[in-house]
């Protein structure tokens, strides 16, 4: 009996931290966007002008619907190309031409509409999500196998995905956005379909991932920013109107100002316009 | 590539354990050990002759795990024809391909049916727009469910473009060589428009989308050539041997703006 398995492979001796590990960043933010100009269709600038800059962290995307929050998510997984400003990823300036391949291994995404195939299984799906963000061959199966261990769904990994519930699905997508091991994650409304107990655990998951992610995660719900994010960005017609802690956007918020919870008076609070009657959607 | 490994010296004082070797050697050799079966076998060995206490210990500790394990569930073999089959073309695509060869069949039927009506033959006809029913499915914002993400990976843009396409041509270019060998049409008097229309779809679908490029040339190809042919019952310029420079020319035009405009298919543009 020999202790270990002869894995029939000899390597060098290595020490277990790479360079690459502990190398410094030769940027300041993940996320640094100047006079960012994003336009939808003909004549519609969805993301109008702004100035946003992102590090590692849980950053809370808020705002309400038609302001935009999707095409800057958009543009921050460099699927869709600003029209005017300049947008750093990772240090790299992604507005012009060009595939951005290096960028792209190092982003993860989740989009609002997560399509998928329902024959594949869902370790099958994650594995070709991995393949397409050109995840070392040697890798996939172990980078695969803890993602899908991350969104608690190892007991499921063999299943087509036809047979899941729809906040499996969900969290299916979870995992293919960081099977890659990103620095940049952008999650656009992950919490749609999940049940209060598995919301619970999602935040508990993007706490951990926050701790070296840089991670922007569009929601509708102000108790998800309070419970999980470390920063706001409150984002309304193009523009940013807030940047900073819970707290702070708890405090903007007086009794006079609509809502149930401080979050949500100070939200209301920021976003309250002039020409906006009350009680109009 | 050298390879360097751990030496008897170490093998040895690291199963003595104690003050033999110095911490970052420790360090070292335990990391060589990780991803080393052939230093992994030799402390074994070291282990066996030199320290029967731990060779003890590990028997009764691996005697204790055996039956556990056993009954542990093991991975379900991996369906390896189908994790291989969707790099090279998307669940979606199937049922276009299988109605792109059907419909090959069915025109060589036909052509074998009504040999008497004419010289024109169906699948010299068909062979260009085939294939695009294909490519339009792979990369069609409309039929593939998973279309935004794909966008979004590093492998996306001309690479997995034409990747998908190799898989179409390759499921559709044999269909059409056995109905061209039946209906006895030359190779490639079908075989150049059939490549010249697939890289046309791919070089206008970087503008306005592959479905909609494909749904344009279709119909420009029947109004153009299919009409004009079925009324006369005479085949037209476009199709004879005399034509055939002009298709060159198209394909190569259609592969020049392809490469030419390769970043359109990483954003979402180009899914419409």
């Amino acid at each position: 009996m020999t202790i270990g398995k002869n894995t029939g492979k000899e390597r060098h001796m290595t020490s277990a931290v790479s360079a690459a590990d502990i190398a410094p960043t030769a940027y300041a933010w993940e996320i640094h966007a100047t006079g960012l100009k994003v336009k939808v269709g003909k004549k519609r600038m969805a993301v109008d002008g702004l100035d946003l800059s992102l590090g590692i962290g849980v950053h809370g995307l808020l705002g309400p619907n038609g302001a935009g929050k999707t095409t800057l998510i958009r543009t921050l997984a460099t699927v869709l190309r600003p029209t005017e400003g300049s947008l750093e990823l990772l240090g790299e300036s992604v507005g012009g031409l060009g595939e951005h391949r290096a960028v792209r291994r190092r982003i993860g995404y989740l989009p609002q509409e997560f399509g998928y195939y329902k024959r594949f299984t869902v370790r099958e799906f994650v594995e070709y999500m991995a393949w397409l963000k050109e995840v070392p061959k040697a890798s996939i199966p172990a980078a695969v196998q803890r993602a899908v261990e991350r969104v608690g769904l190892a007991d499921r990994a063999d299943e087509r995905m036809k047979a899941l519930s729809g906040g499996m699905v969900r969290r299916v997508g979870i995992a293919q956005a960081i099977v890659n091991d990103p620095t940049i994650l952008l999650l656009d409304e992950p919490t749609v379909g999940l049940d209060p107990a598995q919301r619970l655990r999602f935040r508990e998951l993007l706490q951990e991932l926050g701790t070296d992610t840089c991670v922007l995660v569009s929601t509708h719900l102000v108790e998800d920013v309070a419970a999980a994010c470390t920063d706001v960005v409150l984002f309304a017609e193009g523009r940013l109107v807030f940047k900073g802690p819970p707290d702070e956007l708890a405090s903007a918020g007086g009794p006079e100002h609509v809502g149930d919870s401080p979050l949500e008076r100070g939200y209301s609070a920021l976003l309250l316009n002039p020409e906006q009657g009350r009680g109009t959607w | 590539m050298s390879v360097e490994h751990a030496s008897k010296r170490i093998i040895e004082g690291y199963v003595r354990g104690g003050a033999d070797l110095s911490a970052d050697e420790v360090w070292a050799v335990e990391a060589h050990l990780e991803t080393c079966g052939g230093c992994r076998d030799r402390l074994s060995a070291a282990v066996r002759a030199g320290v029967p206490a731990v060779a003890s210990l590990v028997d009764t500790v691996w005697s204790g795990l055996e039956p556990r394990l056993a009954v542990t569930a093991t991975m379900p073999r991996r369906r390896r024809w189908s994790a291989r089959v969707s790099r090279w073309m998307t669940p979606t695509m199937v049922p276009w391909l299988a109605m792109a060869v059907g419909m090959t069949l069915l025109t060589l039927l036909l052509d074998l049916a009504y040999t008497g009506s004419g010289e024109v033959s169906l699948v010299l006809l068909l062979a260009p727009v085939l294939p695009v029913l294909g490519v339009a499915a792979s990369w069609s914002r409309g039929l593939d469910p998973a279309y935004e993400l794909t966008a979004s990976v590093p492998r996306a843009g001309l690479y997995l473009v034409l990747r998908r396409t190799a898989s179409v041509l390759g499921v559709v270019v044999p269909a059409l060589l056995v109905g061209g060998w039946a209906t006895g049409v030359m190779v490639v008097q079908w075989l150049l428009p059939c490549l010249a229309f697939t890289s046309a779809t791919l070089a206008l679908g970087g503008v306005v989308g592959v479905t909609r490029a494909a749904f344009v040339l279709a119909a420009v190809w029947a109004g153009v050539v299919v009409a004009p042919t079925v009324a006369t019952s005479r085949t037209t310029f476009a199709l004879q041997t005399s034509g055939l420079p002009a298709w060159g020319l198209i394909l190569a035009l259609g592969l020049g703006v392809v490469i030419a405009r390769r970043d359109a298919y990483t954003v979402l543009g180009a899914h419409r």
